[in-house]
C-alpha cells in the first residue's frame, strides 16, 4: 500500500490536470487551479523539512569537528542570524522592504557574492572556448568556423572587414542553428509527453520504494 | 461636464427607437473560455469617432453603457457578462466625430462555458495518438515483442562512471538541477536518481546529492532511500546523501562547486534542468578531473556541457535515460512510441511544407499554435 497510495495519486492528479488543459468549464478548470494552489502550500511545508535537513547535517558536523566544519559553522550562524534579524528587527515592515536590517544583509552580502559567483562565467566561457576550438576533427573544425565566423560578425569590425561576415553570420544563426535547435526541441518535447505518459499511467515505477525493475 | 453630456446624449439615443444605424455589429459567445464572456466585432470604419461606448441590454431591460473603449478598435470582449443570459449590444460614438454615429443591434449572445477547447483540438489530436500508441506498444512489449534502440554513449557511461568511482574509492555526485519538482526536467531527474541510487547502492559507492529546493530535497531523499531498499541495502543508506542546499542560484553553484573542490568526487552526474549555472558547475567539474555526465533539454545550455563534459544527454535521450538504464519492457514500449509519433511528425512536417509550397495552407493552420 505504500507504493501503490502513492503512484493511485499521481495518476489521479496527471490525468485530472491533463483533462484540465483541455477542458476550460469552470467544472474542471476551477479544481484544477485549486491544485495548483494545493502545490504552493504542499512546497511551502518543505521548506520546513529542507531546514530541519540543513540544519542537522550541518551541526552534526560541527559537533564532529568533520573536515572543513568552520565553514559549516559559518553557514549556520548566517542562517541564524539573517533569521533572527528578518523575523524581529524589521521595525514593523516587510522583511523585504528598503531599509529593513534582512534587505541590508541581502544587497550588502548576498547580492555581492552572487553577482561575484555570476562574473566567475566569463573566466570559464574563456577556458571552456579555448579547449572546444582546439581542432581535432572535421567537426570540430566545422565549430571553430563557425564561432569565428560569428563573433567577426556580431562585432562592427565584421562589417568593416567585409560586409557579407555578418549576413553569413545571421545565416549561420538563422538557418543551420534554428534547424538544429528545433529538431532538439521537438524531439525534447516528445520526451516530456512520454515521460508524462509513463508517469501518469503509472508504468514509470524506477521513483519510490519497492520501484525496482 | 462636455463628456457628461455625451454620455446623457449617446444613453438617450441609444435608447430611442427612431436612431438612424450605420454598420453591423456582430456578437458572439466567446469560444473555449470559461462562460461570463462576450466578444463582439464590427468592420472598420472610414471615419471612427473619438471613442465607442459600448451599450448593452438583457430581454425586458433598456440599454446601457457598460464601458468606453478607442474609437480605433474592431473587436471588444464584455467579461461582465452572466452566463445563461441572452444580451444584445449596440455601440455609440463619442467625441469628435461620434456624434450620431451608432452601430446595429446585434443580434442576442448567450454567454456559457465551453466543455472542449477547440483551439487545442491539434494538441488533443496528437496526445491521443500518442496515447495510443504508448498503450499499443507497451501491449507488445507485454507479449514478449522487443526492439533495438541506437545505442546512446553518455547513458552507457553512467554505469562505467560509477564503476570508476568505485574503483578509485570516491563518490558520485548527483546534480538534478535547479529547477523545483513541478519541472518535467527535475522529474525526469529524479527517475534517473532512481536507478543511479541502485547502481550506487549495489557497489557500496558514497552517494551525494545537494538538492536546490526543499521539495527536490524531500523527492530525491526518497527516492535514494527507496532504491537502497531495493537492492537490499538499506543499512548503506545515510541521511546526509541527500541534502538541501538553498533555492538561491549562485549560493547553490558555490556550494556544489564547494563539494566538488574539497570533496573530489570521481564522477560528477548534472542531469536536470540547468541555466546560467551550467557552465560554472561543468568547468569546476573538468578542473578536478571527475569524468562528468550531463543531460539537460535545455537548448541552450547544451554547448556549454557539450564542451565540459565527456558526455552529454541531448534533449531526448535525456527524456529515455530510465527507459535505458531500467530495460524495463514497458518503458522501452513507451520509447518505441515516442519514435513512431516522431516519424508521422516529419511525415506531418513534409506534407505541409508540400501542401505550403502548393499554396494550399489547410494543414499549416490547423498545426499552427493557438
Amino acid at each position: 500500500m505504500k507504493r501503490e497510495i502513492p503512484l493511485l495519486i499521481s495518476m489521479a492528479a496527471g490525468i485530472f490536470v491533463l483533462i484540465g488543459f483541455f477542458v476550460p468549464h469552470p467544472a474542471i478548470r476551477d479544481i484544477y487551479d485549486d491544485i495548483q494552489g494545493w502545490v504552493i502550500i504542499v512546497v511551502a511545508f518543505t521548506y520546513v523539512l529542507g531546514m530541519a535537513n540543513l540544519l542537522r547535517i550541518n551541526t552534526e558536523q560541527i559537533q564532529r569537528r568533520a573536515k572543513d566544519w568552520p565553514y559549516k559553522l559559518a553557514l549556520v550562524l548566517s542562517l541564524i542570524a539573517t533569521m533572527i534579524v528578518g523575523f524581529f528587527f524589521s521595525r514593523g515592515s516587510h522583511y523585504l522592504d528598503d531599509g529593513t536590517g534582512f534587505s541590508w544583509i541581502y544587497l550588502t552580502f548576498y547580492s555581492s557574492m552572487s553577482s561575484t559567483m555570476f562574473s566567475l562565467l566569463a573566466f570559464f566561457i574563456a577556458s571552456a572556448a579555448f579547449r572546444a576550438f582546439r581542432v581535432r576533427s572535421v567537426e570540430a573544425l566545422l565549430l571553430a568556423v563557425a564561432a569565428l565566423i560569428l563573433m567577426i560578425g556580431r562585432v562592427p569590425i565584421g562589417n568593416a572587414i567585409h560586409p557579407a561576415i555578418p549576413q553569413i553570420a545571421d545565416w549561420l544563426m538563422e538557418i543551420p542553428q534554428n534547424a538544429a535547435k528545433r529538431g532538439i526541441l521537438m524531439g525534447a518535447a516528445l520526451g516530456v509527453i512520454a515521460t508524462g505518459f509513463r508517469v501518469i499511467l503509472g508504468i514509470e515505477r524506477t521513483y519510490g520504494e519497492g520501484g525496482g525493475t | 461636464m462636455k463628456k457628461f453630456a455625451a454620455w446623457i446624449l449617446v444613453l438617450v439615443l441609444g435608447a430611442s427607437s427612431t436612431t438612424a444605424f450605420g454598420f453591423p455589429l456582430k456578437a458572439v459567445d466567446t469560444p473555449n473560455d470559461k462562460g461570463n464572456n462576450v466578444t463582439l466585432s464590427w468592420p472598420a470604419q472610414p471615419h471612427p469617432p473619438e471613442q465607442w461606448a459600448v451599450l448593452r441590454v438583457e430581454a425586458g431591460k433598456t440599454y446601457a453603457a457598460i464601458d468606453t473603449i478607442g474609437g480605433e478598435l474592431t473587436s471588444y470582449t464584455d467579461e461582465t457578462a452572466k452566463n445563461g443570459v441572452p444580451y444584445q449590444y449596440r455601440l455609440a460614438g463619442l467625441g469628435a466625430g461620434g456624434a450620431g454615429v451608432f452601430s446595429e443591434d446585434s443580434q442576442p449572445a448567450v454567454p456559457e462555458p465551453s466543455w472542449f477547447d477547440t483551439g487545442k483540438l491539434n494538441v488533443f489530436i496528437v496526445i491521443t495518438l500518442f496515447l495510443a500508441l504508448v498503450l499499443y506498444y507497451i501491449g507488445q512489449a507485454q507479449r514478449g515483442k522487443q526492439w533495438s534502440f541506437r545505442p546512446i554513449a553518455g547513458l552507457a557511461a553512467i554505469e562505467e562512471a560509477i564503476g570508476r568511482s568505485t574503483e578509485m574509492g570516491k563518490g558520485v555526485l548527483y546534480v538534478p538541477g535547479v529547477q523545483d519538482i513541478d519541472d518535467i526536467q527535475t522529474i525526469a531527474s529524479m527517475i534517473i536518481l532512481g536507478n543511479v541510487a541502485r547502481m550506487t547502492a549495489k557497489y557500496e559507492t558514497p552517494l551525494m546529492v545537494p538538492a536546490n529546493s526543499p521539495a527536490v530535497y524531500t523527492v530525491a531523499d526518497e527516492v535514494v532511500k527507496g532504491a537502497y531498499a531495493d537492492v537490499g541495502r538499506a543499512d548503506a543508506y545515510r541521511s546526509d546523501m541527500v541534502r538541501y542546499i538553498t533555492s538561491e542560484q549562485f549560493a547553490y553553484v558555490a556550494a556544489v562547486n564547494g563539494m566538488m573542490l574539497r570533496e573530489r568526487p570521481a564522477a560528477n552526474l548534472l542531469l536536470g534542468a540547468f541555466f546560467a549555472e551550467s557552465l560554472l558547475l561543468a568547468e569546476t567539474g573538468h578542473e578536478t578531473g571527475a569524468i562528468q555526465i550531463a543531460g539537460t533539454a535545455n537548448v541552450h545550455q547544451l554547448p556549454f556541457f557539450v564542451v565540459a563534459c565527456d558526455y552529454t544527454l541531448i534533449g531526448e535521450e535525456y527524456y529515455a535515460a530510465s527507459a535505458y538504464l531500467s530495460k524495463d519492457a514497458k518503458l522501452l514500449g513507451s520509447l518505441k512510441a515516442s519514435d513512431t509519433i516522431k516519424i508521422l511528425l516529419v511525415l506531418t512536417i513534409v506534407a505541409g511544407c508540400v501542401l505550403l509550397t502548393l499554396g494550399n495552407h489547410t494543414l499549416a493552420e490547423f498545426f499552427a499554435t493557438q
